[in-house]
């Protein structure tokens, strides 16, 4: 068995590896796709390995080496990395069985290129959840910003050109403009950019200066791949991908990298005390509350389901910022705990989706009437994991709402509380509509008046589809087991109430 | 007499004695493989000596045996080692580059000539970093700037504008040149000696008129030299219009050699309680340095020829080296002589792949870098990555360079100048974003002026450039080099300038 500790540098340099063997096996598709399919099963071990050490009480670490005095290209992994490793690169290899149904199905172009940068992005997404400073997970979370591009822009055409000149130019301008400086401010401050639990700033600042809110709010903006609003805008621009970047990069990796961030920040740059003690992050608090209405009310006015879905994601991920805002132990872990729920049911519903697209060609809601009975595991597969974002039991989501409430009650916000209440419903409204419309409303007419037949898409798409929609559901019952394995994050962290 | 001891002395003889013998040399390959050879020779003279300055810290060298402050002096520190293993490693990659570039854009009877003017121009730059005496940096200078103004001449093939370009070059480095040596002469006067070291010891706890004059002229003479806004007004034409070659030679040379100059003058020889220094840093540089990051940026944007565009980018990353230098402390002055370092990679970088492209459309349009990921890959990539550099992505020493000039600009209390700093950079991601999104994201014309035959440029244009761009990410990823030698650099000059206070 290999160590844990290579493992984590393993897992940053196998996609590399793999995206190096995509690039030969060019002519021979069969190879080109077992080779990701290979690099993603190896991946899952490596994170797994990681994981369970980590469960085990332990902290694999490995220092690679350092690039600028002081400042080392090391990873280090805690329990909120080691989860995100699993997530990302579980459902990096759920997503490649999906993408290989997807492609070929559709029979896109360029799909040696697509493969390449998609290794390139999960390896930054590992970067990211193993970086055991500022300084390594800046560079990964650039790195992602960039891998993501080709795939963002996939179609070449002018709309796939403007989408992807919105998402560079905000994730570019947000990262450089805001985040680099506030790391270097950071750096300057405390002299370290490691995460150090309870917070590396707690010693150096005056509690009373305005500095700690203007370094979150750098922080909170900067990220800007947490799609806290305003910055939110490149998230539906980058629709224009092809359904599995959608499915993988847009409702997991790039998107939980951000919110992820965001979590790492709160709890190991500031510590959550500090947060607490000065105020500093309420103001951001009631953004991310702002950003969770606002952006579902958006939702609710799409009538492009990837579209929907996509404003979806950008409340759901205030619910992570929202956790790591409150400041308080139970919203720490109501968000962490959303990372992976949201993921698993957001690709759910996005790669339902891209299957819709792939069988039927169709992308809008309003088309979708009575197509519950040509596609039916599809939609079932939609009901789920719309069940599971909502937040009803017995389905993972519910777990995160439910410790965001208790958050809300501890930080003395009643006012959130109604706030998650009323999201939740909002969330029935924009998502519950559609499987029932594809159950219960009038088929469109087909062309010879025969009854509609079943018909759907590949199988390649279908199994990823109910492996994570089962995975919500398991997820209900597991939440024990995640949140011990989660625990050092705020017993260390905070003080015993 | 042995030849380690005369070390300090070869990188500037080297390719001056070796340049009439170009000359002499009949047109065609022979003087190309030769100003090659040479400038690895030199390249290696730099790589010595840097190492044994390493070693020994400073080395003096005296020129014929006459003793300083009378006779002239070679002074090596770590700062000119730097410049000069810098300045040479970037001829010795672009001299095998420039064969089949200097082939198809200069007249083939005038190719011995331009490999000697090219060995000239190497000497002088070499000659403005390696000297210890305040006159012998004007005469070096002048060298140096006599044989570019022939070399941004003889664009004149492709373009005519060459010649105007040239000419006008020519004009403000002599006005510059005549500042600046007018400025020596006050200086002169006023203590009546021309060695550095002497003259900053002589300057110490001095104060008049003359000195004050002096500085000014100074400033202002370099000023020119090395483009800083708004004197800037020559660079785009000549890095326009100069041979492609000459273009990404200059750009990752010529300009840092008249920045490191205006260091060595405001930290070696200004470097005291000087009042007037603190008054130039606050109202000259920083303003200046900040106008030129963000107005040369803006005006680089809405360029239609990449090698314009490239040359008002170089006047907005000279501000950044002004700025650095503007904080007066350590880190500032290190972050400067990173960001000279590091942007000398990339520009050089970038103008070599526009060289490839030239060589294939025969234009440095926007409109032949269309679609051209389809057809040159290889330069395609090579832009990206530096132009990714330029930009300041990790993984690149694009970034180092942001890395330290943040971390300066926090340190030295100048918050607002750190993000005016990364707005800056945002400017960059505007003119090489679109340069990158026409490049990937178009398909290229079938026919017309600006088609290209879908082959990339040759292997002897390929590896060289490829090089420098490999350094990019290794200097991106090691900065012991870089960071640790300027940061000691920096150290040892502001020691020299805070010491004597």
């Amino acid at each position: 068995m290999i160590s844990p500790s290579v493992a984590l540098a393993a897992a940053v340099g196998v996609p590399l590896i793999g995206c190096l063997v995509i690039w030969l096996f060019d002519k021979s598709p069969n190879l080109r796709e077992a080779a990701t399919l290979l690099t993603g099963a190896v991946l899952v071990v490596l994170s797994v390995t990681v994981f369970l050490a980590v469960g085990n009480g332990g902290t694999p670490q490995i220092y690679v080496f350092e690039v600028i005095d002081g400042l080392p290209l090391a990873f280090r992994a805690e329990p909120l990395g080691a989860m995100f490793g699993v997530i990302a690169s579980g459902l990096w290899f759920v997503n490649s069985l999906y993408s290989i149904g997807y492609m070929r199905g559709h029979d896109e172009k360029h799909q040696t290129r697509f493969y390449m940068a998609f290794a390139i992005a999960i390896s930054a997404a590992m970067g990211v959840a193993y970086a055991s400073n500022l300084f390594t997970l800046f560079i990964f979370y650039e790195v992602l910003t960039l891998s993501t591009f080709p795939l963002v822009t996939h179609y070449g055409d002018e709309k796939a050109r403007k989408g992807g000149r919105i998402y560079l130019g905000v994730l570019m301008a947000t990262s450089i403009g805001l985040l680099l400086p506030a790391i270097v401010w950071t750096y300057a401050i405390a002299e370290t950019t490691e995460f150090v639990n309870g917070g590396i700033l707690s010693q150096h600042v005056d509690a009373a200066g305005p500095l700690v809110g203007v370094l979150l709010g750098l922080y909170a903006f900067g990220i800007g791949k947490a799609a806290l609003m305003p910055v939110h805008p490149w998230l539906p621009n980058a629709m224009v991908a092809p359904t599995p970047v959608s499915a993988f990069l847009h409702a997991v990796a790039v998107v939980k990298a951000g919110v992820f961030a965001i979590l790492k920040v709160a709890v190991y740059v500031f510590g959550i005390d500090l947060l607490k003690d000065t105020g500093a992050s309420t103001p951001f608090m009631w953004i991310a509350a702002g950003s969770i209405l606002l952006a579902s009310l958006i939702a609710m006015s799409k009538d492009n389901l990837k579209a929907r879905l996509a404003y979806s994601t950008v409340s759901q991920l205030s619910y992570v910022t929202l956790g790591a805002m409150l400041a308080t132990s139970m919203g720490v872990m109501g968000g962490a705990t959303q990372i992976a729920a949201h993921a698993l049911g957001k690709m759910t519903l996005f790669m339902c989706a891209g299957a819709i697209y792939v069988a039927h060609h169709k992308t809008l809601v309003s088309e979708l009437g009575g197509m519950g009975r040509a596609m039916p595991v599809t939609f079932a597969a939609f009901f789920v994991g719309a069940l599971s974002i909502i937040g009803l039991p017995p389905l993972g989501g519910s777990w995160p709402k439910f410790f965001l409430m208790l958050g809300a009650a501890d930080a003395g916000a009643l006012l959130i509380i109604a706030v998650l209440m009323i999201s939740s419903l909002l969330n029935i409204v924009y998502l519950l509509p559609i499987p029932l419309r594809a159950f219960y409303g009038k088929p469109a007419a087909t062309a010879d008046g025969a009854p509609q037949k079943i018909a759907e898409a590949p199988i390649l798409c279908l199994i990823p589809i109910m492996a994570t929609s089962l995975a919500c559901l398991v997820l209900f019952f597991t939440i024990t087991d995640l949140t011990t394995f989660l625990e050092p994050l705020i017993e260390n962290g905070s003080r015993a109430p | 007499m042995n030849l380690a001891a005369q070390l300090p002395v070869l990188p500037v003889v080297i390719p001056l004695v070796t340049a009439p013998i170009a000359m002499l040399l009949p047109n065609g390959r022979a003087p190309w493989a030769f100003a090659t050879i040479v400038s690895w020779l030199t390249f290696a003279a730099c790589a010595f000596l840097l190492q044994a300055v390493l070693g020994a810290g400073v080395i003096s060298y005296e020129l014929g045996d006459w003793r300083p402050p009378l006779g002239i002096e070679y002074r090596i520190d770590l700062a000119n080692a730097l410049v000069l293993f810098l300045v040479s490693g970037i001829a010795a990659v672009v001299f095998p580059f420039a064969y089949r570039s200097v082939q198809l854009e200069i007249d083939a009877r005038q190719t011995s000539f331009f490999y000697c003017a090219l060995l000239i121009c190497l000497t002088g730059l070499l000659g403005v970093t390696i000297t210890g005496d305040a006159f012998n940096v004007f005469v070096f200078l002048e060298i140096s700037s006599l044989a570019t103004y022939a070399l941004v001449a003889m664009g004149a093939r492709r373009d005519r504008r060459a010649l105007t370009a040239a000419f006008n070059y020519l004009i403000m480095g002599t006005i510059g040149a005549s500042f600046f040596v007018i400025g020596v002469g006050l200086l002169y006067q006023a203590t009546g000696t021309l060695n550095m070291v002497d003259m900053h010891d002589k300057l110490v706890g001095q104060s008049s008129r003359v000195i004050d004059a002096g500085f000014a002229f100074i400033v202002v003479g370099i000023g020119l030299k090395l483009a800083m806004f708004p004197m800037h007004l020559w660079l785009p034409g000549a890095y326009t219009y100069a041979p492609s070659a000459v273009s990404a030679f200059l750009a990752a040379t010529a300009t840092k050699v008249a920045v490191y100059v205006m260091i060595r003058f405001i930290d070696t020889v200004f470097g005291f309680q000087f009042e007037f220094l603190g008054a130039a840093f606050t109202w000259v540089f920083l303003p200046l340095g900040l106008a030129g990051m963000f107005i040369a940026s803006l005006v680089a944007v809405f360029q239609d020829d990449i090698k314009r565009m490239l040359a008002y980018s170089s006047v907005g990353q000279i501000g950044y080296m002004l700025l650095g230098l503007s904080f007066g402390t350590v880190e500032g002055l290190t972050a400067s002589l990173v960001h000279i370092f590091n942007h000398a990679l990339m520009k050089g970088a970038l103008f070599m792949a526009v060289a490839c492209v030239v060589l294939r459309a025969g234009s440095h349009s926007v409109k032949a870098f269309a679609g051209l990921a389809k057809r040159m890959p290889f330069t395609t990539w090579a832009f990206i990555i530096s132009g990714m550099s330029l930009i300041g992505v990790p993984l690149t020493v694009g970034f180092i360079s942001k890395w330290y000039l943040l971390q300066a600009s926090f340190a030295a209390g100048h918050w607002y100048a750190g993000f005016l700093i990364v707005a800056s950079s945002l400017i960059a991601v505007l003119y090489v974003g679109r340069i990158v999104e026409l490049m990937l994201l178009r398909e290229p014309a079938e026919d017309g002026p600006y088609a290209i035959p879908a082959k990339d440029a040759p292997l002897s244009m390929l590896i060289p450039m490829w090089f420098l761009v490999l350094a990019n990410i290794y200097f991106g990823l090691h900065t012991e080099l870089t960071g640790g030698i300027a940061s000691r650099a920096a150290e040892a000059l502001m020691f020299m300038a805070g010491g004597a206070s």
